[in-house]
């Protein structure tokens, strides 16, 4: 029993840091992503002021595309963590089978 | 009372969709054989609503000071058109309205998001259905079905507009060289591959995430789920415009990348 609570407990550690891991970096990617983002278009945007409609769609359409796939590691983080860890439930089911089995 | 059990339960419980199995015809399950009849019977619906009323608003066009509805139309149509016409060179029939398609079933979708999460699923409920989800493109098979179709599109176009000589010509020796023709193969592949997953991917992604912190919302006691919840529901109205947007644009620039000769 004990040794099930430290395989468990052990399994849960790692995933905590894996979720902090991905929540973390998917952050950090898009505040400098969409930082450069923004001051570039705001540098242009002083420059010549008259291009305003054409950059800023542009703008929105970039912003999109940096967000996309730190919106897919978020997601995964937030899947960990809260709904299944596939992690855990393996270890469980090896330990059922191992107390069943022997 | 609600610990982290029932928590994870409501979570995984609103996480499966409504499959249907096309191997055994019974309800439930997941795996490749599950036609997820959620995703399918919502973007059908969604679809078809589009249709309709932009097909009412169009029969019935005036000449004179034009309603609420049509200008609406008009608009998105200007919008869509103007987007088209800046990045294809030649006038094609198919392009603006598969961008003024996409755009607006992908918005409508989408917006499924901005319902309450229990609101179809438990009125479904009374009607027995066990799982129900209501945002297709949370489900990767929606978005993956688009992207496919328009990367079938994309080699259709190329192979329309070069002929398959040229199409062969340019994949063995564009990057590169002539001399680096397995260079040359590996590089158009990977692009060519890239772009449907990267498109389905990220739409997905946003979408899922969103649904996925609506329902962590949703465990929340009430009295803090009008703030956080608010606060996610309006950033979200910005993130789905902007997804179904790119969306389009990235078919938009995609399939006006097949006319381009180096």
């Amino acid at each position: 029993m004990v040794d099930l609570a430290q395989a468990v407990a052990h399994v849960q550690a790692i995933t905590a840091v894996a979720t902090a891991l991905l929540i973390g970096l998917a952050a950090l990617g898009t505040a400098i992503g969409f930082g450069l983002l923004g001051g570039k278009f705001l540098e242009g945007l002083a420059r010549q002021p008259e291009l305003a409609s054409i950059l800023t769609p542009r703008m929105f359409l970039l912003a999109g595309l940096i967000d996309a796939f730190s919106a897919i590691s978020l997601a995964m983080g937030l899947y960990l963590m809260f709904a299944k860890n596939p992690f855990l439930t393996e270890v469980l089911n090896l330990s059922a089978r191992a107390v069943s089995g022997g | 009372m609600t610990g982290a059990e029932t928590n994870t339960a409501y979570i995984q419980h609103h996480l499966q969709h409504l499959g249907f199995n096309l191997k055994t015809w019974t309800l439930g399950g997941q795996g490749f054989w599950i036609l997820n009849l959620d995703t399918f019977f919502v973007s059908l619906l969604l679809g078809l609503l589009f249709l309709f009323a932009f097909r009412r608003i169009a029969v019935r066009l005036t000449l004179g000071p034009p309603g609420l509805a049509q200008n609406f139309v008009e608009m998105l149509i200007e919008f869509v058109d103007k987007t088209v016409k800046e990045s294809f060179s030649e006038p094609n029939q198919l392009i603006a309205p598969l961008a003024l398609t996409i755009f607006v079933w992908v918005f409508l979708m989408n917006f499924m998001d901005l319902l309450p999460i229990d609101f179809l699923p438990t009125l479904l409920s009374i009607a027995g259905v066990s799982h129900f989800r209501s945002v297709p493109t949370a489900d990767p098979n929606a978005t993956f079905g688009m992207s496919i179709a328009v990367f079938f599109l994309i080699i259709y176009y190329k192979f329309k507009i070069h002929g398959a000589g040229g199409f062969l010509k340019t994949m063995l020796t564009k990057p590169f060289g002539p001399s680096c023709f397995i260079f040359n193969i590996v590089f158009h592949l990977l692009e060519e591959l890239v772009r449907p997953v990267s498109l389905s991917l990220r739409l997905f992604g946003n979408l899922f995430a969103g649904e996925l912190i609506f329902m962590l919302v949703a465990l929340l006691p009430w009295w803090v789920q009008w703030t956080f919840g608010g606060v996610w529901a309006i950033f979200h109205v910005l993130v789905i415009t902007i997804q179904a947007f790119i969306f389009m644009m990235l078919t938009i620039i995609y399939l006006s990348s097949t006319q381009e000769t180096h």
